[in-house]
Protein backbone atom coordinates (compact mmCIF):
# COMPACT_ATOMS: atom_id res chain seq x y z
CA UNK A 1 0.00 0.00 0.00
CA UNK A 2 2.75 2.41 0.74
CA UNK A 3 4.41 2.01 -2.51
CA UNK A 4 0.99 2.56 -4.53
CA UNK A 5 0.96 5.64 -3.11
CA UNK A 6 4.27 6.68 -5.04
CA UNK A 7 2.77 5.54 -8.46
CA UNK A 8 1.18 9.18 -9.12
CA UNK A 9 4.35 10.52 -8.40
CA UNK A 10 6.29 8.19 -10.59
CA UNK A 11 3.82 8.48 -13.52
CA UNK A 12 4.01 12.10 -13.08
CA UNK A 13 7.49 11.82 -13.43
CA UNK A 14 7.49 9.29 -16.25
CA UNK A 15 5.03 12.00 -17.93
CA UNK A 16 6.95 15.19 -17.25
CA UNK A 17 10.19 13.75 -18.59
CA UNK A 18 8.62 12.78 -22.03
CA UNK A 19 6.99 15.81 -22.35
CA UNK A 20 10.57 17.83 -21.43
CA UNK A 21 12.54 15.58 -24.21
CA UNK A 22 10.33 16.82 -26.41
CA UNK A 23 9.80 20.42 -25.89
CA UNK A 24 14.17 19.75 -25.50
CA UNK A 25 14.27 18.50 -29.20
CA UNK A 26 12.38 21.60 -30.52
CA UNK A 27 14.94 23.93 -28.21
CA UNK A 28 17.29 21.76 -30.64
CA UNK A 29 15.63 22.87 -33.91
CA UNK A 30 13.57 19.52 -34.34
CA UNK A 31 10.59 21.30 -35.35
CA UNK A 32 7.33 19.82 -34.35
CA UNK A 33 5.67 20.15 -37.64
CA UNK A 34 8.38 18.47 -39.20
CA UNK A 35 6.78 15.32 -41.15
CA UNK A 36 9.30 12.07 -41.47
CA UNK A 37 9.68 11.01 -45.04
CA UNK A 38 8.57 7.28 -46.08
CA UNK A 39 10.08 7.71 -49.27
CA UNK A 40 13.61 7.56 -48.08
CA UNK A 41 15.02 3.98 -49.21
CA UNK A 42 12.54 3.83 -51.72
CA UNK A 43 12.77 3.89 -55.45
CA UNK A 44 12.45 7.52 -56.85
CA UNK A 45 9.06 8.25 -58.25
CA UNK A 46 8.95 8.11 -62.40
CA UNK A 47 8.12 11.46 -63.55
CA UNK A 48 9.32 13.18 -66.89
CA UNK A 49 8.95 16.72 -66.50
CA UNK A 50 9.60 19.46 -69.04
CA UNK A 51 12.56 22.12 -69.18
CA UNK A 52 11.78 25.77 -67.85
CA UNK A 53 14.38 27.22 -70.48
CA UNK A 54 13.03 26.05 -74.36
CA UNK A 55 15.64 24.22 -76.00
CA UNK A 56 17.49 22.97 -72.72
CA UNK A 57 16.74 19.11 -72.16
CA UNK A 58 14.00 18.26 -69.64
CA UNK A 59 14.49 15.60 -67.22
CA UNK A 60 12.85 11.79 -66.67
CA UNK A 61 13.61 9.56 -63.66
CA UNK A 62 15.54 7.59 -66.48
CA UNK A 63 18.12 9.60 -66.37
CA UNK A 64 18.70 8.80 -62.56
CA UNK A 65 21.04 5.62 -63.64
CA UNK A 66 24.63 5.77 -63.14
CA UNK A 67 24.80 8.83 -61.41
CA UNK A 68 24.22 10.26 -57.78
CA UNK A 69 21.58 13.24 -58.04
CA UNK A 70 20.27 15.92 -55.80
CA UNK A 71 16.58 17.05 -57.39
CA UNK A 72 15.77 19.92 -55.52
CA UNK A 73 12.09 21.41 -55.12
CA UNK A 74 11.65 24.82 -55.16
CA UNK A 75 9.78 28.04 -56.58
CA UNK A 76 10.01 31.68 -56.83
CA UNK A 77 7.23 32.55 -54.37
CA UNK A 78 9.24 30.51 -51.74
CA UNK A 79 11.34 32.84 -49.04
CA UNK A 80 13.45 30.15 -47.48
CA UNK A 81 14.85 29.05 -50.98
CA UNK A 82 16.81 32.38 -51.49
CA UNK A 83 19.11 31.66 -48.24
CA UNK A 84 19.21 27.79 -49.33
CA UNK A 85 20.07 28.85 -53.39
CA UNK A 86 23.07 30.96 -52.18
CA UNK A 87 24.36 27.65 -50.89
CA UNK A 88 23.45 25.44 -53.90
CA UNK A 89 25.72 27.76 -55.94
CA UNK A 90 28.62 26.38 -53.98
CA UNK A 91 28.05 22.63 -54.81
CA UNK A 92 29.12 22.63 -58.36
CA UNK A 93 31.61 19.99 -58.71
CA UNK A 94 30.79 18.23 -55.51
CA UNK A 95 30.32 14.67 -57.14
CA UNK A 96 26.29 15.29 -58.24
CA UNK A 97 24.14 16.59 -60.80
CA UNK A 98 21.63 18.90 -59.15
CA UNK A 99 18.15 18.82 -60.81
CA UNK A 100 15.95 21.76 -59.65
CA UNK A 101 12.46 21.37 -60.11
CA UNK A 102 10.53 24.22 -60.12
CA UNK A 103 7.09 23.95 -58.10
CA UNK A 104 4.12 25.19 -58.50
CA UNK A 105 5.18 28.33 -60.28
CA UNK A 106 5.16 30.95 -63.48
CA UNK A 107 7.51 30.11 -65.94
CA UNK A 108 7.89 33.84 -66.17
CA UNK A 109 8.52 34.26 -62.48
CA UNK A 110 11.35 32.07 -62.27
CA UNK A 111 13.46 33.06 -65.09
CA UNK A 112 13.38 36.45 -63.58
CA UNK A 113 14.24 35.17 -60.03
CA UNK A 114 17.03 33.03 -62.03
CA UNK A 115 18.06 36.42 -63.79
CA UNK A 116 18.67 37.87 -60.55
CA UNK A 117 20.32 35.29 -57.77
CA UNK A 118 21.61 33.08 -60.51
CA UNK A 119 21.34 29.93 -61.86
CA UNK A 120 22.88 26.64 -59.64
CA UNK A 121 21.45 23.64 -61.73
CA UNK A 122 22.34 21.41 -64.09
CA UNK A 123 18.89 20.25 -65.59
CA UNK A 124 16.15 22.86 -64.24
CA UNK A 125 12.64 21.23 -65.22
CA UNK A 126 9.02 22.74 -64.16
CA UNK A 127 6.47 21.29 -62.19
CA UNK A 128 3.64 23.41 -63.18
CA UNK A 129 0.86 21.05 -61.35
CA UNK A 130 2.43 19.86 -58.28
CA UNK A 131 2.25 16.33 -58.94
CA UNK A 132 5.68 15.34 -59.36
CA UNK A 133 5.75 17.30 -55.81
CA UNK A 134 3.49 15.00 -54.52
CA UNK A 135 4.65 11.68 -55.72
CA UNK A 136 7.92 12.86 -53.88
CA UNK A 137 6.13 13.52 -50.47
CA UNK A 138 6.75 17.15 -50.57
CA UNK A 139 4.37 18.81 -48.25
CA UNK A 140 6.68 22.28 -48.31
CA UNK A 141 9.52 23.86 -50.61
CA UNK A 142 12.24 23.88 -50.88
CA UNK A 143 13.16 19.83 -50.38
CA UNK A 144 15.41 18.31 -51.45
CA UNK A 145 16.01 14.54 -52.53
CA UNK A 146 19.20 12.50 -52.97
CA UNK A 147 19.20 9.54 -55.20
CA UNK A 148 21.96 6.98 -55.75
CA UNK A 149 23.19 5.96 -58.95
CA UNK A 150 20.25 3.15 -58.95
CA UNK A 151 17.36 5.66 -58.85
CA UNK A 152 16.82 5.25 -55.02
CA UNK A 153 16.32 8.22 -52.72
CA UNK A 154 18.76 7.94 -50.10
CA UNK A 155 18.35 10.93 -48.13
CA UNK A 156 16.08 13.87 -47.76
CA UNK A 157 16.23 17.64 -47.00
CA UNK A 158 12.72 19.28 -45.38
CA UNK A 159 13.27 22.71 -45.86
CA UNK A 160 16.37 24.50 -46.21
CA UNK A 161 19.68 23.54 -46.67
CA UNK A 162 22.11 25.40 -44.08
CA UNK A 163 26.10 24.83 -44.19
CA UNK A 164 25.52 22.51 -41.44
CA UNK A 165 23.13 20.22 -43.16
CA UNK A 166 25.45 20.26 -46.04
CA UNK A 167 28.49 19.55 -44.41
CA UNK A 168 26.66 16.71 -42.32
CA UNK A 169 24.23 15.00 -44.14
CA UNK A 170 24.62 15.93 -47.35
CA UNK A 171 27.94 15.31 -48.67
CA UNK A 172 29.27 12.73 -46.87
CA UNK A 173 26.37 10.67 -47.75
CA UNK A 174 27.34 11.82 -51.55
CA UNK A 175 30.66 10.44 -51.16
CA UNK A 176 29.04 7.28 -49.65
CA UNK A 177 27.12 6.86 -53.00
CA UNK A 178 29.71 7.45 -54.92
CA UNK A 179 32.00 4.83 -53.94
CA UNK B 1 -32.56 48.82 -25.23
CA UNK B 2 -31.47 45.49 -23.09
CA UNK B 3 -34.13 43.40 -25.06
CA UNK B 4 -33.03 43.71 -27.98
CA UNK B 5 -29.97 43.36 -27.75
CA UNK B 6 -30.20 40.07 -25.69
CA UNK B 7 -32.72 38.58 -28.27
CA UNK B 8 -30.23 39.73 -30.64
CA UNK B 9 -27.11 37.66 -28.86
CA UNK B 10 -29.56 34.59 -28.39
CA UNK B 11 -30.42 34.97 -32.36
CA UNK B 12 -26.40 35.13 -32.82
CA UNK B 13 -26.02 32.13 -30.61
CA UNK B 14 -28.89 29.63 -32.15
CA UNK B 15 -27.29 30.61 -35.78
CA UNK B 16 -23.62 29.82 -35.17
CA UNK B 17 -25.10 26.32 -33.84
CA UNK B 18 -26.27 25.78 -37.95
CA UNK B 19 -22.58 26.90 -39.06
CA UNK B 20 -21.06 24.05 -40.27
CA UNK B 21 -17.18 24.02 -40.79
CA UNK B 22 -16.81 26.04 -43.71
CA UNK B 23 -15.79 24.18 -46.60
CA UNK B 24 -12.50 24.57 -48.73
CA UNK B 25 -13.72 22.86 -51.49
CA UNK B 26 -14.20 24.71 -54.79
CA UNK B 27 -16.77 24.07 -57.03
CA UNK B 28 -14.54 23.57 -60.14
CA UNK B 29 -12.67 21.06 -58.16
CA UNK B 30 -15.83 18.80 -57.89
CA UNK B 31 -16.75 15.79 -59.61
CA UNK B 32 -20.24 15.67 -62.32
CA UNK B 33 -20.88 12.13 -60.77
CA UNK B 34 -22.42 12.93 -57.15
CA UNK B 35 -22.03 9.47 -56.33
CA UNK B 36 -17.85 9.84 -57.17
CA UNK B 37 -17.81 13.34 -55.32
CA UNK B 38 -19.70 11.99 -52.25
CA UNK B 39 -16.60 8.89 -51.72
CA UNK B 40 -14.18 11.95 -52.45
CA UNK B 41 -15.95 14.17 -49.84
CA UNK B 42 -16.09 11.32 -47.29
CA UNK B 43 -12.16 10.78 -48.12
CA UNK B 44 -10.98 14.15 -47.90
CA UNK B 45 -12.45 14.35 -44.35
CA UNK B 46 -10.02 11.73 -43.52
CA UNK B 47 -6.75 13.07 -45.11
CA UNK B 48 -4.48 15.63 -43.18
CA UNK B 49 -3.77 18.31 -44.61
CA UNK B 50 0.02 18.37 -44.34
CA UNK B 51 0.59 21.91 -44.38
CA UNK B 52 -1.63 23.01 -41.82
CA UNK B 53 -1.65 19.58 -40.07
CA UNK B 54 -4.88 19.70 -37.99
CA UNK B 55 -7.03 20.41 -40.98
CA UNK B 56 -8.61 17.80 -43.45
CA UNK B 57 -7.91 18.50 -46.84
CA UNK B 58 -11.43 19.03 -47.50
CA UNK B 59 -11.08 21.99 -44.88
CA UNK B 60 -7.63 23.14 -45.66
CA UNK B 61 -7.44 26.37 -47.88
CA UNK B 62 -3.77 25.32 -48.50
CA UNK B 63 -2.37 25.33 -52.15
CA UNK B 64 -1.62 21.49 -51.15
CA UNK B 65 -4.80 20.72 -49.80
CA UNK B 66 -6.68 22.23 -53.32
CA UNK B 67 -3.61 19.62 -55.02
CA UNK B 68 -4.26 16.70 -53.03
CA UNK B 69 -8.59 16.98 -53.59
CA UNK B 70 -7.38 17.21 -56.85
CA UNK B 71 -5.72 14.01 -56.77
CA UNK B 72 -8.02 11.68 -54.93
CA UNK B 73 -11.01 12.89 -57.86
CA UNK B 74 -8.19 11.80 -60.51
CA UNK B 75 -8.07 8.50 -58.48
CA UNK B 76 -11.00 7.88 -57.87
CA UNK B 77 -12.08 8.68 -61.73
CA UNK B 78 -9.44 6.25 -62.61
CA UNK B 79 -11.43 3.66 -60.64
CA UNK B 80 -9.66 3.26 -57.53
CA UNK B 81 -11.17 2.08 -54.62
CA UNK B 82 -11.47 3.98 -51.16
CA UNK B 83 -8.97 2.20 -49.25
CA UNK B 84 -6.39 2.48 -52.84
CA UNK B 85 -6.83 6.35 -52.44
CA UNK B 86 -5.67 6.33 -49.22
CA UNK B 87 -3.00 3.64 -49.62
CA UNK B 88 -1.78 6.11 -52.41
CA UNK B 89 -1.61 8.66 -50.36
CA UNK B 90 -0.03 7.26 -47.61
CA UNK B 91 2.78 5.21 -50.02
CA UNK B 92 4.19 9.15 -50.17
CA UNK B 93 3.15 11.17 -46.96
CA UNK B 94 2.97 8.10 -44.80
CA UNK B 95 0.96 7.25 -41.70
CA UNK B 96 0.58 10.65 -41.12
CA UNK B 97 -1.60 12.22 -43.96
CA UNK B 98 -4.27 10.07 -41.86
CA UNK B 99 -6.54 11.99 -39.59
CA UNK B 100 -7.24 8.76 -37.77
CA UNK B 101 -3.74 6.99 -37.16
CA UNK B 102 -4.26 3.20 -38.22
CA UNK B 103 -3.60 0.27 -35.37
CA UNK B 104 0.12 -0.96 -35.65
CA UNK B 105 3.63 -1.24 -33.64
CA UNK B 106 3.94 2.65 -34.03
CA UNK B 107 0.40 3.41 -32.30
CA UNK B 108 0.43 0.90 -29.89
CA UNK B 109 1.15 3.52 -26.99
CA UNK B 110 -1.21 5.79 -28.81
CA UNK B 111 -4.13 3.70 -28.98
CA UNK B 112 -3.70 1.36 -26.06
CA UNK B 113 -1.85 4.50 -23.28
CA UNK B 114 -5.12 5.86 -22.34
CA UNK B 115 -6.96 2.42 -21.28
CA UNK B 116 -3.76 1.09 -19.43
CA UNK B 117 -3.84 4.51 -17.54
CA UNK B 118 -7.17 3.30 -16.64
CA UNK B 119 -6.30 0.61 -15.58
CA UNK B 120 -3.54 1.53 -13.83
CA UNK B 121 -5.85 3.92 -11.87
CA UNK B 122 -8.84 1.41 -11.59
CA UNK B 123 -5.84 -1.07 -10.22
CA UNK B 124 -4.18 2.08 -7.64
CA UNK B 125 -7.81 2.97 -6.75
CA UNK B 126 -8.65 -0.83 -5.73
CA UNK B 127 -5.70 -1.36 -3.92
CA UNK B 128 -5.61 1.30 -2.05
CA UNK B 129 -8.82 0.79 -0.36
CA UNK B 130 -8.53 -2.46 0.16
CA UNK B 131 -5.66 -1.74 1.87
CA UNK B 132 -7.44 1.23 3.99
CA UNK B 133 -10.35 -1.18 4.72
CA UNK B 134 -8.24 -4.07 5.88
CA UNK B 135 -5.75 -2.11 7.58
CA UNK B 136 -8.51 0.71 9.28
CA UNK B 137 -9.40 -1.61 11.97
CA UNK B 138 -6.12 -1.81 13.91
CA UNK B 139 -4.81 2.02 11.96
CA UNK B 140 -7.61 3.77 14.32
CA UNK B 141 -6.05 4.26 17.61
CA UNK B 142 -8.42 3.70 20.74
CA UNK B 143 -7.39 6.27 23.70
CA UNK B 144 -6.98 4.71 27.20
CA UNK B 145 -9.27 6.60 29.89
CA UNK B 146 -6.42 8.59 30.90
CA UNK B 147 -5.63 9.61 26.89
CA UNK B 148 -8.98 11.06 26.17
CA UNK B 149 -9.49 12.88 29.42
CA UNK B 150 -6.30 14.79 28.45
CA UNK B 151 -7.88 15.12 25.20
CA UNK B 152 -11.42 16.60 26.34
CA UNK B 153 -8.82 19.09 28.57
CA UNK B 154 -6.92 19.97 26.09
CA UNK B 155 -9.88 21.02 23.68
CA UNK B 156 -11.97 22.35 26.46
CA UNK B 157 -8.87 24.85 26.47
CA UNK B 158 -10.37 26.50 23.48
CA UNK B 159 -7.83 26.30 21.16
CA UNK B 160 -4.98 27.02 23.62
CA UNK B 161 -3.74 23.73 24.38
CA UNK B 162 -0.53 23.37 22.71
CA UNK B 163 0.45 25.65 25.75
CA UNK B 164 -0.81 23.30 28.21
Amino acid sequence: MRRIAFLPVVLFVVLAGFFGYRLLLIQRGDSPSFIPSVMVNKPAPDFQLPPVFAGTPGFSSAAFKGRVTLVNFFASWCIPCRSEHALLSGLKGQGFQLVGVDYKDKPEAVKAWLAREGNPYDVLVADENGQTGINFGVYGVPESYLIDKQGRIRFKQTGPFTPEAIEKDLLPKVAELNK
Amino acid sequence: MKKPALILAALIGLYSLQIAPALAVQPDEMLSNPKLEARARAIGKQLRCLVCQNESIDDSDADLAHDLRLLVRQRLLAGDTDAQVKQYLVDRYGDYVLLKPPFNADTLVLWLGPAGFFLLAVGGAVLFYRGRRAGGGEAAPVLSEDESKRAKALLDTDGEGDKA
